[in-house]
């Protein structure tokens, strides 16, 4: 690939997305274009650059996709999870009390297992909430991951990354090959096409943001834009989670560290002390 | 050191699991079929246990129930790691006494995350 197709390519991506790709970056480039390439019957990961410079609004939406990371699995480190059952939820009950409903948002949601994850922990602690309504919202910019993740659909290696063998035989039935997910877990979860990049105001505020592994591959300024977008989304108690490799540190004073470890942390607002998050072990 | 014992008539399977395991810091030790298995566990108990399913001479289920009869035998991690892959062989080894289950194939990320989930690994 010529320097100056990296540059553009770069650009482009960084435009679209936010993906930053520095020089080094060149085999990532390639390798995640290069199946696209083959789907399209296509000479080479140049002409698939030359036809993205040109405009090719088809061949753009399908590049931006695969260049998105995927690697994803149910309940991906797992002690996230366990925060959330034991602290966030148990909080959130007595926090809400006569509102009776929350709402969690799964964002750079991939394929839909962390959506799922959150909405089977739900599901298992569900007789706390009786007649509540929870709802569970996934967003990621690629319509292709999107599609899938609202089929609940998932193939054997798939299932055996993050999710136990108990949790997989009581809400998943074997289909041909593949393992699909209960109607009760996907009623509990919406998933839309979304760009971080855009404005996710319409989306509504939440109870709980989860945005995991994704701001790492997001420069400085995007990741300072996408930390306040949240900040606007998360309501005055509400909890962020992010990858146990992200922070806030030094890019946003918008959220307070509850349990920066595994990147847990508390909406931040002047006049209410972190303390106070329902991130934060407390007595309400 | 934890300790693992690898339990299946397929050398070439034994190999491939003993590499994985031994890198995630475990001794290895292994059988070919459960009966051989339950004459180690008498010498020394693991704490987890890699049984396939079909064997000769014993079996895993049988040799899944055997173990949990075993004093100490209710310490011990099971996990099952066979080509049997749907929901009915999955419940029976969870009542022969199974705590996880892999369906072959499987690779390194699959068994770091069984081994996560059964307490092994941070």
């Amino acid at each position: 690939m010529s320097p100056e197709d990296f540059e553009f390519a770069a650009q482009f991506f960084k435009d679209r997305s936010g993906l930053i790709l520095t020089r080094d970056k060149t085999y990532l480039l390639e390798n995640r274009l290069m199946p696209l390439v083959r789907d399209m019957r296509l000479k080479s990961v140049t002409e698939l650059i030359d036809g993205v410079r040109r405009g090719d609004s088809v061949l753009q939406a399908l590049a931006v996709e695969a260049m998105m990371a995927k690697d994803t699995g149910f309940f991906r480190d797992w002690k996230p999870f366990t925060h959330l059952r034991t602290v966030v939820l148990p909080n959130l009950r007595v926090a809400r009390g006569m509102k009776a409903g929350f709402r969690i948002l799964s964002a750079g949601v991939s394929t839909g297992q962390e959506a799922y994850s959150v909405a089977m922990t739900i599901k298992d602690v569900s007789s706390s909430f009786p007649g509540w309504k929870v709802e569970v919202v996934g967003i990621d910019i690629s319509a292709a991951a999107i599609a899938a993740a609202t089929k609940g659909v998932y193939n054997q290696f798939e299932v055996q990354r993050g999710l136990p063998v108990h949790t997989l035989l009581q809400y998943f039935t074997k289909q041909d090959d593949n393992w699909a997910l209960s109607d009760q877990i996907k009623s509990m979860v919406k998933f839309q096409a979304w760009n971080l990049l855009d404005d996710l105001y319409p989306l509504g505020r939440f109870d709980v943001v989860l945005c995991r592994n994704v701001l790492v591959y997001l420069d400085l300024k995007t990741k300072l834009d996408v930390l306040q977008k949240l900040a606007r989304l998360l309501v005055d108690d509400g909890a962020l989670y992010l990858g146990l490799n992200e922070t806030v540190m030094g890019v946003s004073s918008s959220f307070r560290a509850i349990n920066p470890d595994l990147g847990i942390y508390a909406a931040h607002r002047a006049d209410r002390p972190a303390s106070l998050s329902l991130a934060a072990r407390v007595d309400l | 050191m934890k300790r693992c014992l690898i339990v299946d008539d397929s050398r070439v399977i034994r190999r491939v699991a003993s590499k994985i395991i031994q890198d995630m810091g475990f001794d290895v030790d292994e059988a070919e079929n459960g009966r051989k298995a339950l004459n180690a566990l008498t010498i020394r108990m693991p704490d987890l246990v890699l049984v396939d399913w079909e064997m000769p001479v014993m079996d895993g289920i049988t040799f899944a129930k055997e173990l949990r009869k075993l004093p100490g035998g209710n310490k011990v991690a099971v996990m099952f790691c066979t080509v049997e892959n749907d929901a009915a062989h999955i419940k029976q080894a969870l009542e022969a006494g199974a705590d996880e289950y892999i369906m072959k194939p499987f690779d390194s990320e699959i068994m770091r995350s069984k081994l996560t989930l059964l307490g092994f690994l941070g």
